[in-house]
């Protein structure tokens, strides 16, 4: 049914364009006008008006999809890191919001303004030192705030610096799934290489390292102590994938033959995050599409995606992050087995 | 003016004083750097035809996921059998879509047309310095076309490992179907395409040096001729760059180097690679594909200075401005091409660096978008189609480059790399920017390019139809991302947390759908214009540059008697004094005119 309606608006709508073609050429033979050339005053006129009219449909298209549409965006972060860059990125989204709001109008008033009716001269100006001067170092000086705000922010994410010892988790990547490694008792993580690869043994540890006999393998699923530093370090088996975790705002890529990493401290339980407003609304609006569709409900997870192109089914790497209080956490790594009970 | 004297009567005549020449010489391989102008630009159209086909079936699958349709199993065939999309073809689409709008169209498309037709016209050259270069140049461009088009029926499909083709994806056949024998066509295909850039470019350079017409010194030259000539220089430093990333993916793909491959374990099997890493093809590919942008950037940016100024009836606003911003973007887009790179593990210090150089970018793209505001002030507008356009460049212009204040500081882009805000962005800023100052050109120097006049009327549906569309899709794309939606994805109904951007996808889609069927309008008059159009008049913009007066009729050396010599700058319009609302260049200088700052 769809794809009958798809076909038909097409076909009709390919008609009418192809009508109006029509019909501007008739028109336009029987008033004997000159259709090339420099458009003629009553079309300044017109597009001027069109013009200004664009500004109107910008400024209303901006309103209706914030309006509508910015409730959608990513609920409050659940990192503390996360919590220092969401209020950058608002900060930096108000100021180019209001730059947008104040050169748009701009430029498509002058252009309904100047538009080229009868007895109009342009006036010659070539140049203003002093004009130009001030639209470089305003920019200029916003820039200088967004860059240093930015890179020391940057800076303490990289490097950051923790009251305790974060705890050492390992993401591994491959077409298509992730799995997670918790470096265990020793907080180390074993050496290991995709040469090692066998049965069980999927993330390739060295049998013969004896910091990866305690380390902990867990797939689907993985629970973590909240308010806690965690340092997760990635690894690839094939290609290369990214560990996209954006309710924490982090995200590192993960490259064969590398390892690279990535600290933070969630600040959040996944049941705190459910009973947050915003996810809360999130999640009924969801689950209203849901039901009309018949589908299982949603509930909110923290969840690892994959973000960098790997391969068909890039579109479909997950596992879940549930952030736990600390009990909660040893409670639930006890009955996991460690790599040396699984093989 | 002496030239208004020429008649096009007059111009065929000393058209047979030249060689006679056959269909093919004229038509085929000429050397001619107007026929080779035309010739980039059909082949352009013909190639962006396509990649907007694809962009417009895979837009398909994003807002209606599961459901058949048969257009899609018309074109896919065995990749839609049900009249879904296969996953990996999903993939295919978007490499080639994104391979086929940069390059294609974008850079040989665009730079190939236009520094091509006006590099000599508006320097006063009679053709380019080589022509036999140029016609090799154009030759490799459409062989370079060719395979990639081949590319697209191997049996196991096209690359697709996205425009990026970051290896391992891209270097193991096992690790996707597009990695095969696609890639490889994909890569015997780009490497054809660096040696037709290579070629036109250095033709470009030696051209604007060396065979300026007498008075045009470097300060009087266009906006225009500004522009091609960075940009040709941007893509002689970089492509060699690209080429040598080819190089030596290739070497890794068919001779067993691990240059980029290390420790890595596909389909079962563990390969012997190890030393290698991705991340120098990475550093590579960027080195070239962030001056990419401007080299897609520039020339569109140039052809709206000069229209914008000639619509206007007003000189460009701070022509010394808007060439030195030129030139700061393209000497900064040297060294910012780690942003892409913010999350791969680069040492922060380095990232770092990187967000320094490109936030600086933001400060000469506000003086030029400043300055393209104030030439509007206070002018007579001629809204003619190019003008739109161009206004339309300078709003997609502003809008795109304002987002990237966000992508460029590293910390922020931790969260939306790779999202739908990149494409947002990208699109915004280069894809429609580019796209109209293109189409913005084709209106403008029609006349140039074909002798004849295209129909104004048809020019406004275009425009507005393609103005109102490309805000539909390209605007709503910034939610997706906020809501952290990743690109590259074939579908988003893996994720429940994705179910309520549907209706977003849907609105995208359906504004896509009708800037495809806009194009509809352009095509028609571009082709009825080009057979049947009225002849094109002299001057039909009244404008200053050199061009405008050869004659109408293409003639081989551009002028028919001596090369006109210049005298002042290109933007004298509404001149105070001046018995008309422009000047041209050859008018002499009066003795007041020598004092003033601008001559
Ligand atoms: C006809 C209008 C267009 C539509 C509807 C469209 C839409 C899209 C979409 C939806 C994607 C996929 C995003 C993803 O999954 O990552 C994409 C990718 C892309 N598009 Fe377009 N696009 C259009 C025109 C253009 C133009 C004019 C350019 C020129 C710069 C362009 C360049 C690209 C590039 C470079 C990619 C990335 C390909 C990749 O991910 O490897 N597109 N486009
Ligand atoms: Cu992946
Ligand atoms: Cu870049």
């Amino acid at each position: 049914m769809m794809t009958l309606i798809g076909i038909v608006t097409i076909l009709l709508v390919l008609l009418v364009a192809w009508q109006l073609i029509r019909i501007a050429e008739l028109s336009a033979e029987i008033k004997k006008e000159n259709l090339t050339g420099l458009p003629n005053v009553k079309e300044n006129d017109v597009q001027g008006k069109l013009l200004f009219g664009f500004l109107i449909f910008l400024m209303a298209g901006f309103l209706y999809t914030v309006v509508a549409w910015g409730p959608k965006v990513l609920p409050t972060p659940a990192s503390v890191h996360g919590e220092k860059t969401e209020f950058l990125f608002y900060l930096s989204l108000g100021i180019i919001t209001a730059a947008f709001l104040i050169t748009q109008p701009i430029l498509f008033y002058f252009s309904y303004k100047y538009r080229g009716i009868k007895g109009r001269k342009a006036s010659y100006m070539e140049h203003n030192n002093k004009l130009e001067l001030i639209w470089t170092l305003v920019p200029g000086a916003v820039l200088v705030l967004l860059i240093s705000y930015g890179l020391a922010t940057w800076v303490r994410i990289m490097n950051p610096k923790f009251d305790e010892d974060p705890i050492v988790i390992e993401l591994y990547a491959k077409q298509f799934g992730w799995t997670a490694r918790i470096a265990g008792e020793d907080n180390k993580l074993g050496y290991a290489n995709a040469r090692y690869i066998e049965d069980v043994n999927i993330l390739g540890i060295d049998k013969n390292d004896p910091n990866g006999l305690d380390d902990i393998v867990v797939q689907n699923l993985i629970k973590i102590p909240v308010n806690k530093p965690i340092k997760l370090k990635m690894r690839s088996q094939d290609v290369i994938h990214s560990a996209y975790l954006p309710h924490f705002r982090l995200q590192m890529n993960c490259v064969p033959g590398a390892i690279t990493e990535f600290s933070f401290i969630p600040n959040k339980t996944t049941a705190e995050m459910r009973n947050d407003p915003m996810v809360v609304r999130q999640v009924s609006e969801i689950n209203n599409i849901r039901t009309a569709k018949g589908e299982d409900p949603y509930e909110f997870n923290y969840i690892l995606l994959c973000n960098k192109i790997c391969g068909s089914a890039h579109y479909n790497m997950q596992m879940v992050f549930e952030v736990v209080s600390e009990e909660e956490y040893k409670d639930w790594l006890k009955e996991q087995k460690t790599f040396a009970q699984s093989i | 003016m002496a030239n208004d004297v020429l008649t096009p009567e007059v111009a065929h005549h000393t058209e047979h004083h030249h060689h006679k020449e056959t269909f093919w010489t004229k038509y085929v391989f000429s050397m001619d750097h107007k026929m080779i102008a035309r010739q980039f630009l059909i082949t352009g159209i013909v190639m962006g035809t396509i990649g907007m086909l694809m962009s417009i079936l895979f837009r398909l699958q994003l807002a209606w996921p599961e459901q058949p349709f048969p257009i899609l199993k018309f074109f896919l065939g065995k990749w839609a059998s049900e009249g879904v999309m296969d996953p990996s073809m999903y993939l295919a689409l978007v490499t080639i879509h994104g391979t086929i709008m940069v390059f294609f169209v974008l850079t040989a498309g665009l730079s190939g047309t236009f520094s091509n037709l006006l590099i000599p016209l508006q320097i006063g050259a009679r053709d380019m310095a080589s022509g036999f270069l140029n016609m090799l140049s154009y030759w490799f461009f459409f062989a370079s076309s060719l395979v990639m088009v081949i590319s697209l029926f191997v049996p196991d499909g096209p690359a697709a490992a996205g425009w990026t083709v970051y290896p391992p994806l891209s270097a193991l056949p096992q690790a996707m179907p597009g990695s095969g024998t696609g890639m490889t066509l994909w890569l015997v295909s780009m490497t054809l395409f660096i040696v037709s850039s290579l070629l036109g470019g250095i033709n470009y350079i030696v051209t604007v040096l060396n065979m300026r017409t007498k008075g045009m010194s470097m300060t009087r030259l266009p906006l225009t001729i500004w522009a091609f000539f960075v940009t040709a220089i941007l893509g002689v430093l970089s492509f060699p760059v690209l080429l040598s990333a080819a190089l030596l993916l290739l070497f890794d793909r068919s001779l067993g180097t691990s240059f980029y491959l290390s420790d890595i374990m596909i389909q079962g099997e563990v390969l012997s690679n190890t030393g290698g890493s991705p991340i120098l093809y990475e550093h590579l590919f960027w080195f070239l594909g962030h001056p990419e942008v401007y080299i897609i950037l520039l020339p569109a940016l140039g052809i709206t200075s000069e229209v914008i100024s000639t619509m206007s009836r007003k000189p460009i606003f701070g022509y010394r401005a808007m060439v030195g911003s030129i030139l700061a973007i393209a000497f900064l887009s040297f060294i910012v091409w780690g942003h892409h790179m913010f999350v791969t593990g680069m040492n922060p210090f380095l990232g770092s660096v990187f967000t320094f150089t490109t936030l600086l970018i933001a400060i000469p793209s506000a003086v030029k978008a400043f300055n393209y505001l104030t030439t509007l002030w206070k002018g007579n507008l001629q809204f003619s189609p190019a003008m739109l356009f161009s206004i339309g460049l300078v709003s997609t212009f502003i809008t795109g480059g304002l987002t990237g204040i966000i992508l460029g500081n590293s910390a922020l882009d931790i969260n939306v790399h790779d999202t739908y805000f990149v494409v947002a962005h990208f699109h915004i800023v280069m894809g429609l920017s580019a796209i109209f100052g293109m189409f913005a050109g084709i209106y403008h120097w029609f006349p140039k390019l074909f002798t004849r006049m295209m129909n104004r009327k048809l020019g406004y549906w275009h425009f507005w139809l393609t103005f109102i569309s490309a805000y539909g899709v390209f605007f709503p794309m910034h939610f997706l991302g906020m809501s952290g939606l990743p690109r590259r994805y074939y579908t988003n109904t893996a994720f429940p947390m994705f179910d309520n951007l549907a209706d977003i996808n849907v609105v995208i889609s359906v504004f896509a759908i009708a800037g495809g069927i806009a194009q509809l309008i352009f095509f028609y008059n571009f082709i009825y214009s080009a057979f049947r159009g009225p002849k094109a008049p002299q001057n039909p913009w009244k404008s200053n540059t050199l061009e405008w007066t050869t004659p109408v009729e293409h003639i081989h050396g551009n002028w028919p008697g001596e090369i006109p010599t210049v005298h002042r700058w290109a933007y004298d319009y509404s001149k105070p004094g001046a018995p008309e609302d422009f000047v041209p260049q050859t008018v002499p200088l009066s003795d007041e005119e020598k004092n003033t700052f601008h001559n």
